[in-house]
């Protein structure tokens, strides 16, 4: 999630076009009520009965409480708020949602002046930055507290929380890219399965041509290639980064097949040339290409838009399967760890909130507690369909700064490759000495 | 203080009983400062405030979300002057794109909203709609021209290009993806969605030129490109120069349309210096670097003023005697 959302939404609303946020702008409460298929289970009482039994009894209190969830998420974040504060005599919760890109600029400075929220919301890829300003507090000893073990989640999510052998985050979801299909192409070209590695891909975007999909597999060069990238350079056995945030290591043979295989694509012709900014996905929803690669956040949109679409894990290009993950993780402020009572009422919100993510799902994400997977809100969601791929996911180092690098540099590289400016090797070996620039001075800013 | 000794100098002629030299002279001293003073209040913190800041933070590695800033001296100027760094890089090359940004839509956003001002200037029906034409876009905001224009010249979804294959012409120009293709893109609609303002600033100073001259010129038999080359340009002279400075740096200040309609690209052409700034100490959070990138915009902008003006200067006397 990381780049785009640090991108200044400058002026108005109607920049953030090619984040997700605005592709789930349109989708209000209406389309939440309406996803909510299966919601009407595992509502808040039977999972009120899990391990954690604790109350607040401190005097009254008001929690600040800040998240990016601008999108179709908002309403069910909203809901789930609600129905805490409902719940809690003494506890108001005060709600503030506030862009991601905003959200990232604002957070450190309103903490530092003492103006921060108590409790949030934030991507995996920026708790080790934000912990290492040390606007957040480690939460090992309330994971003891309030029971939250590494078992109750995703294996995946659970150790990138992790910054300097402190856990700084609480995993409230998963969420991926996916492969989005048109089933009515599909139907045409007489593809019965989605395809699942390089060949049958290949296979697919031959027949959909024959059928009469000149273009069927647009490629971006911009959000969401480089998460495209990422997915592909660890399907080959790569790494984007040096685990300790030393250097960039994009330019690595994995990294050069990841890049060479998108733009290949357009070479082949499944894509046009020097696609536009949010072209792909338009194109996608207007039967103007057959497949794209995409967040699976876009399952609200593509429900709103009445698209007939199929979604699978993204095929495995390289040896191995794996593609790209983000995370938002609960954190709490040192603010709020500086007061007894504000800290055990956010102790209590965070437990609470995890234990009832079940109709997390309905935002179309994953709920990354493993009971909350079990709620029909979830299983019937069409995000399901990536759930036995779960180990697959893969996320960014836990390092301070590293989201930061990757605008101003592998954007720029992937972009420059696929609009064939550069070859994808020239272009990731420059742009990987400036990113390996930019982390060291990172390294010392954050360590010094 | 010039302004208030010939004030006072003159005050002798003001009407008897009015308050003796020495009461006068205290009045006359504070009364400008305090109408000055709301402005100037103003202007102090939300412009030379920021300017000194800028200055002290340039010389620090400043990360406005860390505790420590510590003193670096010059060397955030020195990586941005010394090549070979990642820095001097991004930032010159983001100087460079300013800079063709600039060199071709400051000549395009004079000449064009001078024909037009002197068409608008002509008595014929409909020249209030015209005139309103042509300002309209200006009063929309750089994020909705961004976005429309973005769809509008899409390379394979877009209108433009959709029309342009109707009528026999390339209809895949990747108008947001490649150069030369881009320039034309941005400036063109820098051009369209800012020429009416330069053209009401050039409507109101041609209406300042008397049409007594007008007149004496046609009665000594001047056609009308001899009125224009004679009589209208150097009347326009001065609002021709202030309309050059303005949009001089305007053109040098863009950063919303290539944020918005080509993200810097393709690759980092069309990243200008603004947008340099703007992701280095915002994204980045390298405020020291951002801060010394600003200083060395403006220390080019002021050389490009100066030389302007003294470009108008040494054209001065001729512009006298015209007058």
């Amino acid at each position: 999630m990381s780049t785009p959302f640090h991108r200044p939404a400058s002026a108005g609303l109607t920049i953030p076009l090619n984040r997700r946020n605005f592709l789930l702008l349109g989708s209000t409460a209406a389309l939440v009520t309406g996803c909510g298929g299966g919601s009407g289970v595992g509502g808040p009482q039977e999972d009120a009965g899990g391990e954690f039994t604790g109350t607040y009894d401190g005097p009254p209190i008001t929690l600040d409480y800040w998240n990016g969830f601008t999108g179709g998420d908002g309403p069910t974040m909203l809901a789930m708020t609600k129905e805490f504060a409902d719940a809690q005599k003494n506890i108001d919760i005060k709600n503030t949602t506030i862009q991601w890109a905003d959200f990232y600029q604002k957070l450190p400075a309103a903490a530092q002046a003492g103006k921060g929220p108590a409790v949030g919301v934030m991507h995996l890829d920026q708790v080790a930055s934000n912990a290492a300003r040390g606007i957040l507090v480690p939460l090992d000893d309330i994971a003891d507290e309030i029971g939250l073990a590494e078992e109750d989640f995703l294996a995946p999510v659970w150790s990138p929380g992790i910054y300097n052998e402190k856990r700084y985050g609480i995993p409230l979801d998963v969420h991926s890219l996916a492969m989005y299909w048109n089933k009515e192409h599909f139907d045409k070209a007489g593809i019965d399965e989605p395809p699942t590695d390089a060949a049958s891909f290949d296979e697919a975007c031959k027949k959909l041509q024959a059928a009469g999909y000149k273009t069927p597999f647009w490629m971006p060069n911009r959000w969401p290639s480089h998460l495209m990238f990422f997915s592909l350079i660890w399907q080959h056995g790569g790494e984007p980064f040096a685990d300790d945030g030393s250097e960039a290591t994009f330019g690595s043979e994995a990294g050069v097949a990841a890049l060479t295989w998108m733009r290949e694509q357009v070479d082949k012709g499944y894509s046009p040339e020097n696609v536009d900014i949010d072209a792909q996905y338009l194109a996608f929803k207007n039967g103007e290409n057959s497949i794209t690669w995409d967040g699976i956040w876009q399952i609200n949109d593509l429900k709103e838009a009445d698209m007939d679409y199929g979604m699978a894990p993204i095929p495995t290009i390289g040896e191995q399967p794996a593609v790209w993950a983000n995370s938002h993780h609960f954190f709490m402020t040192s603010q709020a760890a500086e007061d007894k009572d504000m800290s055990d009422a956010s102790k209590l919100f965070i437990s609470e909130l995890s234990q009832n993510s079940g109709r997390w799902a309905e935002a179309a994400m994953i709920p990354a507690r493993n009971s909350a997977r079990e709620d029909a809100s979830y299983t019937d969601s069409p995000q399901a369909a990536l759930d036995d791929q779960l180990e697959n996911f893969r996320f960014l180092p836990s390092v301070p700064g590293v989201a930061d690098t990757i605008a101003p540099t592998l954007e720029v590289a992937v972009n420059e490759a696929i609009l064939g400016k550069a070859s994808p090797q020239e272009a990731l070996e420059k742009y990987q000495a400036e990113a390996t620039e930019l982390m060291q001075e990172n390294l010392e800013k954050f360590g010094g | 203080m010039a302004a208030t000794s010939t004030s006072t100098a003159k005050r002798p002629e003001a009407p008897p009983g009015a308050p003796g030299p020495r009461e006068t002279r205290r009045r006359v001293n504070w009364l400008p400062w305090l109408f000055l003073a709301p402005y100037l209040l103003l202007f102090g913190s939300f412009v030379l405030l920021p300017i000194a800041l800028g200055l002290w933070i340039s010389l620090h590695s400043w990360d406005f979300t860390l505790p420590g800033k510590p003193f670096v001296g010059l060397r955030n100027y020195s990586e941005l002057l010394t090549p070979g760094t990642g820095e001097f890089e991004r930032f010159w090359n983001a100087m460079q794109a300013t800079g063709i940004f600039t060199a071709i839509s400051v000549p395009l956003l004079i000449v064009i909203p001078l024909a037009v001002a002197l068409v608008m200037n002509q008595r014929f029906r409909g020249r209030n709609l015209f005139r309103a034409l042509f300002f309209a876009p200006y009063v929309l905001g750089v994020a909705v021209v961004g976005v429309v224009w973005r769809f509008l010249l899409d390379a394979n979804i877009g209108v433009v290009n959709y029309l342009a294959g109707l009528v026999g012409l390339p209809d895949s120009t990747p108008w947001l993806t490649s150069i030369p293709e881009t320039w034309i893109a941005l400036i063109g609609v820098t051009v369209w969605w800012t020429l009416g303002f330069n053209a009401v600033i050039f409507l109101a100073g041609l209406q300042d030129i008397s049409n007594d001259l007008y007149e004496a010129a046609k009665m000594d038999g001047a056609g009308a490109w001899v009125r224009f080359r004679h009589v209208t340009l150097p009347g326009l002279r001065p609002v021709v120069l202030f309309v050059v400075m303005i949009t001089v740096i305007a053109s040098a200040n863009m950063f919303g349309q290539s944020w918005i309609m080509t993200r810097g690209g393709p690759g980092q052409e069309t990243r200008t210096a603004i947008y340099y700034i703007v992701d280095t100490g915002l994204n980045q959070r390298a405020m020291g670097e951002a801060a010394a990138a600003s200083w060395l915009l403006t220390l080019v902008l002021m050389l490009t003023s100066a030389l302007l003006f003294a470009f108008a200067r040494e054209r001065g006397p001729e512009k006298g005697a015209d007058r």
